[in-house]
């Protein structure tokens, strides 16, 4: 009984050290400038300024940050669960010559580091007259390995009987693919889904790169240069990283329940 | 029999056609934004280019590079940055998967509190510790205060941590700067939720017949957890380790964010990706960057391939 409350202690205490930074973000949001710049312990404002929140969105383009930062995500989000869905299918399901070397290739390229990508990425996108516009913000994100693993091994648990009841009445790969066996991996699908949004969302080096005008810049860029701006107004900057943190954790409650721990612990374990 | 041979075939006919058709997007994205720049990684780093252009001087880069006194810096500063955090971070959060493993109640909220700060961005998280650390106007300087302590430059602080933990016995330009373990510290803490979750679910896939035996045949708390848990956990604690291993070498982002450049107080937080992001975005050296990207890249594949070979032998698979 008393390890068992020793235990809830330390790992209440833990929970709060780890959060705290987001509870002093959240107050200090609404708090006057005067309060925000004097260091001091007590959390919460002494008046309320909803207003600040107001004031971000004047003080920098935000709304046009957000507007871009969620039409990529969104459409990069669809494109690789998509693109993952069928390549998947087609490595647990269809049978070619060369599949084992294809997917062998397509593993490595999880295993090659980014920074190696970014220059020569860079200079393609200006070659394909790209720079500073949405498509080089989307299309190089719209597949990648580990949603395509992911998918496979979503796929592969699918039993192989349902396949062949489904062709005796005549249904073929394409049309099992989208009627059946998609929404059977559907916890896979939101795994998928959910790692795609994060990235895309919370990515910094390839938009900071790949653009220069303020209003194609996504929220993070945004975000890291409105500090620059903006530094001296902590209560301001407090509200820009809250806003820009929001759709994140709301994302992740409402996904939570079913992911990471089924689709991830059956891909780590050997 | 002409006629089964004649359909197989032209069942594989078309299953080659349909995989083809549902191939395509992904190799499509992945040819050109994933394939064709390593190769044009290495030929770019054969030019010695400057914004665009620049004659061909062959390994002239690499030599350049390996050579260079700012090259071997921000190897050391990737370095210790991977000492410094991997260590820490496994075993903290496996301290608190544990924990979370062994309690029945409050388990999803504490599981969500943990995971907070690895599903909020980097850059945002890395605003909120860089206010906080603000010599100014920063919450830790007025906890130093209080517990009667001088107030530290932390995040601006180029002198390294030893000659602060000895009192200035060691010089301060021996070990990290202060200004990189702060990084540390922050990456520990933003990475831990994964982790964590990670643990959670390589601990609730462990048969719990061993632990038990173990148990009965009166072995201690701590002993089970040393002896039955953590061999049985061994596939976790080495996906995690090459995970991490490979994550902080490629470091950017919380470096960026948190001292606004990415190479902080004279250079003491510049690790290897910041210094490939300034030569070749802020000073326009694409050839020699790419030489560096090439480096930093041979570095995480034989760092993999080693752990693979020394530790991948060691790792108890059921």
């Amino acid at each position: 009984m008393i390890r068992k409350t020793v235990l809830y202690l330390l790992l209440a205490s833990g929970a709060v050290l780890t959060t705290f930074p987001f509870l002093w973000m959240v107050t200090t949001a609404f708090k006057t400038l005067p309060e925000a710049m004097s260091p001091s312990i007590s959390l919460l404002p002494q008046q309320w300024q909803w207003y600040n929140f107001v004031e971000t969105f004047h003080a920098a383009p935000f709304a046009r940050y957000f507007y871009n930062s969620f039409l990529v995500a969104a459409v990069v989000t669809t494109c690789v669960i998509l693109s993952s869905l069928m390549a998947g299918y087609t490595f647990a399901r269809l049978d070619f010559p060369g599949k084992g070397v294809l997917f062998g290739v397509i593993l490595a390229t999880m295993m090659v580091p980014f920074e190696i990508t970014l220059i020569p990425n860079f200079v393609i996108i200006k070659k394909l007259g790209w720079y500073n516009t949405y498509a080089a913000l989307i299309v190089p994100w719209c597949a990648n390995a580990f949603s395509i693993f992911l998918m496979r091994q979503g796929f592969l648990g699918v039993p192989g009987d349902y396949f062949d009841a489904a062709k005796v009445d005549g249904c073929g790969h394409l049309r099992f693919l989208a009627w059946i066996a998609a929404p059977l991996v559907k916890p896979t699908i939101i795994t998928v889904g959910l790692f795609a949004f994060l990235g895309s969302y919370n990515a910094l080096v390839w938009p900071l790169v790949i653009t220069s005008e303020d209003e194609m810049r996504v929220v993070q860029v945004g975000l890291t240069f409105f500090w620059g701006a903006e530094g001296v107004r902590v209560n301001l900057l407090m509200c820009a990283a809250t806003i820009v943190i929001l759709p994140t954790v709301a994302l992740y409650s409402i996904a939570q329940r079913h992911f990471l721990e089924g689709s991830l612990g059956a891909g780590i374990k050997g | 029999m002409d006629e089964v041979l004649e359909r197989t075939r032209s069942r594989a006919v078309r299953d080659g056609a349909i995989a083809a058709v549902l191939l395509a997007p992904s190799l499509a994205v992945l040819g050109v934004f994933g394939i064709t720049p390593i190769l044009g990684a290495v030929y770019l780093s054969l030019f010695d280019t400057h914004f665009g252009a620049g004659p061909f001087v062959g390994v002239g880069n690499y030599a350049k590079a390996l050579t260079e006194e700012d090259f071997w810096k921000s190897f050391l500063v990737t370095f210790y940055y991977s000492v410094g955090t991997i260590p820490v971070g496994l075993v903290l959060s496996f301290a608190v998967a544990l924990a979370l493993f062994r309690i029945l109640r409050a388990r999803g909220l504490f599981r969500t509190m943990y995971f907070l700060p690895y599903v909020t961005s980097a850059v945002a998280a890395a605003t909120v510790w860089r206010v906080l650390l603000h010599p100014q106007i920063g919450l830790t300087n007025l906890v130093l205060q209080w517990l009667g302590a001088d107030p530290m430059q932390w995040l601006l602080e180029p002198r390294g941590v030893l000659y602060f933990l000895t009192d200035g016995r060691i010089p301060p330009t021996i070990g990290p700067s202060l200004s990189l373990c702060c990084v540390m510290l922050f990456d520990i803490w933003h990475a831990s939720g994964f982790m964590i979750v990670i643990f959670l679910a390589g601990l609730t896939a462990l048969p719990r017949q061993l632990e038990e035996a173990a148990r009965i045949d009166g072995a201690g708390g701590a002993q089970v957890v040393w002896n039955v848990t953590l061999p049985l956990l061994s596939p976790t604690i080495f996906f995690l380790t090459v995970v991490s291993a490979i994550r902080s070498f490629q470091a950017f982002n919380s470096f960026f964010a948190l001292t606004g450049d990415g190479r902080g107080p004279l250079n003491t937080t510049r690790n290897l990706t910041v210094y490939i992001y300034s030569s070749f975005y802020q000073f326009g050296y694409e050839g020699y960057g790419a030489a560096l990207a090439a480096l930093s890249s041979l570095a995480i594949v034989t760092m993999t391939i080693v752990q693979w070979r020394f530790a991948g032998r060691r790792v108890f698979y059921e």
